[in-house]
């Protein structure tokens, strides 16, 4: 199975499908939220892609957004995939990949958990490394707490 | 009509069998499983906070409290993402200085994991077989970087030092004696009777189910699914050496298990292979004093000893990583444990656990 | 009868000189606790527990046959605090853990030790300023003798067993650190 990214004539075949996803030098895929699900969707099971395997999924506490992060593989043929999503500052929520991928369940309990992003339409979303009466997010930039060096 | 009761039974936090601080709430139907809940979190240490602190060199030492059986891995997966975000070029000798040591890192976590899984099913004996040939890679780490289990070794651009000239003798002489010993394990361990009434047959882990709940490793391969990065996707100098990956045929803890065990003899000739093909020249390309990658983000992803061990890092110019999140194998093929060890007897729990061959370090982070 | 170090009871019940001295000779008195703590210190029960990366060496590695702790009687790893007495803290202590690691050391009988093994269970270590780490076993329970190091050497372990065993029989082991 040789080369790892995804070659572009599978991206374009995606940008017809999904005119609203943005694709940077990189091959990294931004998803509009409202399109998330779709797009997953579509890239699990259609055939020409194949991405069954969801390896990654993150977050990262920019500025101005956050940002979700999910990397998927195809065992079929090999391809990587990076797709990104941006939600605003105020009460991060994003719908949940478990329908999808049973490895999304305990990485978006990480991610809320360490995030405070709540995943929509999914059960059991509870705090998963942090103990449950835990105040705030640890991984937020925003985030203070005490402790330290005497 | 007898009525029955379901009764709560908590494993853990400090439970011999659960190989550190890990808590499985179990509830049982008389000694039949009907959900095994794991909270883990105990040694949660708060890394990828701590990372935002740190500068990228200063982050190495943390991967080693990771998974802390196999440091080189953890080292190397975290130096190739800055390397690939740098687009620093390795000199040769140097990856293949970085393969001979993670094989090597891979064999100590995989011996841990046989002889450790010996205990969980009743025998101490093979505990000690294991560790007393881990004690010889132990002595090879040491003459490399001075250290035994937090190593540190393997710095972005390269690795700290070069070999020191009694290793390669002691390596090859490690190199001769430990396929007897893997014999010896065959025998002792596999062979007996008592741990293949246990493990045979417990634990069924259908390919379909793994790969869709993310486990990677010896576990997935154990159900049959040939994915090992090496081979799929080789990074560093992995596609210049012959070897096979082990594949199981039913997915059960009893192939779990042996994957190890013929994982350990795939290592051994990828590193006589490394040994020979040894070129000469520097371990350590041309780097900046103060390292400081352009803004933008990478994943990287190689394989580890429990599975797929990527790091995601995060870039703002500086020197200071703005996010690194580490996917760690142990913590994703965990989560599969409830579905697991659904319908099986309580004894049944310790040998399903033990197979998946988790380490709280990485669980937690 | 008053036992003291000088005055042997059997002075009181004979004359006999060469009798005396053969009593004396294989007879030795001591208090009750200090014969106890001469068997305690040489049969620690350590608790099996394992915290984090320096339970491999503290706990693994020292049991294992290079270093090998039973050569000295400490290697019944007991599973179970109510049957040990030796805790070894191997590893950093979490918010989470610590209210387990307390009640642990409760469960265990009295006479009981700690050792700190590792810079995490002495101060935190390279997590001294995460915000979800105690910086120290020393902040929540009492402890005897400390092993630096990131990880301490399987070596350092058997020596930290022979200090507490000197604190045990009474013997001055800040006299010997020195
Ligand atoms: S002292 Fe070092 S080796 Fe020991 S638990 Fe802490 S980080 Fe791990």
């Amino acid at each position: 199975m040789p080369g790892s990214s995804i070659p572009s004539t599978v991206i374009d075949g995606l940008k017809d499908k999904f005119p609203a996803i943005e694709v940077s030098e990189n091959l990294t895929i931004t998803v509009p939220e409202a399109e998330l699900l779709s797009f997953m969707r579509e890239l699990r099971d259609n055939p020409d892609y194949d991405f069954n395997f969801l390896t990654n999924l993150t977050a990262v506490d920019y500025p101005d957004n956050f940002t979700v992060i999910y990397n998927l593989v195809s065992f079929k043929y090999g391809y990587t995939l990076m797709a990104k999503v941006n939600l605003g500052k105020d009460e991060p929520a994003v719908s949940s990949l478990t329908s999808l991928w049973g490895s999304a369940d305990w990485q978006e309990r990480e991610v809320y958990d360490l995030f405070g992003i709540i995943f929509t339409g999914r059960h059991n979303l509870t705090r998963i490394l942090l103990e449950d009466g835990f105040a705030g997010y640890p991984l937020r930039k925003d985030f203070q707490w005490v402790g330290g060096r005497e | 009509m007898l009525r029955t009761e379901e009764i709560t039974l908590n494993m853990g936090p400090q439970h011999p069998s659960t190989h550190g601080v890990f808590h499985v709430v179990l509830k049982m139907d008389h000694e039949v499983i009907t959900e095994a809940r794991p909270i883990c979190g105990y040694l949660h240490r708060g890394i990828e906070k701590l990372a935002e602190a740190r500068t990228y060199t200063q982050f190495i030492p943390y991967t080693d409290r990771l998974d802390y059986l196999a440091a080189m891995l953890n080292n190397t997966g975290y130096v190739q993402a800055v390397e690939k975000l740098m687009e620093i070029e390795v000199p040769e000798r140097a990856e293949y200085i970085r393969v001979i040591c993670c094989e090597l890192s891979r064999i100590a976590s995989h011996l841990i994991a046989v002889g450790t899984y010996s205990v969980d099913i009743g025998g101490i004996t093979g505990f000690m077989y294991c560790l007393r040939d881990r004690e010889r890679i132990m002595d090879l780490f040491e003459m490399v970087c001075g250290s035994r289990l937090t190593l540190s070794y393997m710095r972005i651009g390269g690795v700290a030092e070069d070999l020191p000239d009694e290793f390669i003798p002691a390596l090859c002489q490690f190199l001769d004696e430990m396929p007897s010993r893997l014999d010896e394990y065959d025998g002792l361990i596999t062979g007996n009777e008592i741990f293949q009434a246990r493990t045979k047959h417990v634990g069924l882990l259908d390919p379909g189910v793994a790969i869709n709940y993310g486990i990677s490793g010896p576990n997935l391969r154990a159900s049959g699914v040939f994915w090992d990065l090496r081979k799929n996707r080789p990074y560093s100098v992995y596609d210049r050496f012959d070897f096979e990956v082990p594949l199981g045929k039913r997915g059960d803890c009893f192939d779990r298990f042996t994957c190890r065990i013929k994982e350990m003899r795939q290592s051994l000739k990828i590193i006589r292979q490394a040994v020979e093909q040894l070129p000469e020249g520097p371990v350590m390309a041309k780097v900046p004093k103060v390292l400081k990658p352009p803004a933008g983000d990478v994943y990287h992803e190689i394989e580890g000893a429990k599975g797929i061990l990527g790091y995601y890092v995060v870039s703002d110019g500086s020197n200071k990583p703005y996010r690194i999140h580490v996917r760690r194998p142990s913590f994703i093929n965990l989560g599969f444990l409830n579905e697991l060890c659904k319908g099986w007897k309580i004894a049944d729990v310790v040998a399903i656990l033990g197979s998946l061959d988790i380490v709280l370090g990485e669980v937690d982070c | 009868m008053d036992v003291t170090r000088e005055q042997h009871p059997i002075e009181k019940m004979t004359n006999d000189s060469s009798l005396i001295q053969q009593v004396k000779r294989v007879i030795h008195l001591a208090p009750l606790e200090k014969i106890f703590n001469l068997a305690r210190g040489y049969s620690l029960w350590p608790l099996g527990f394992g915290l984090a990366c320096c339970a491999i060496e503290g706990l693994m590695a020292t049991n294992a046959p290079r270093f090998d702790l039973s050569r000295f009687g400490y290697e019944v790893l007991r599973s179970s605090p109510r049957q040990a007495d030796v805790m070894l803290v191997a590893g950093t202590i979490t918010n989470k853990m610590a209210p387990y690691v307390v009640r642990l050391y409760e469960q265990m009988p009295e006479p009981k030790w700690v050792i700190a093994m590792g810079s995490c269970a002495i101060s935190g270590g390279p997590f001294v300023d995460s915000y979800y780490v105690v910086p120290g076993a020393d902040k929540l329970i009492p402890v005897d003798v400390y092993v630096p190091g990131c990880s301490p050497r399987p070596d350092a372990v058997l020596h930290a067993f022979m200090m507490l065993r000197d604190k045990v029989q009474g013997k001055v082991v800040l006299e010997n650190a020195r």
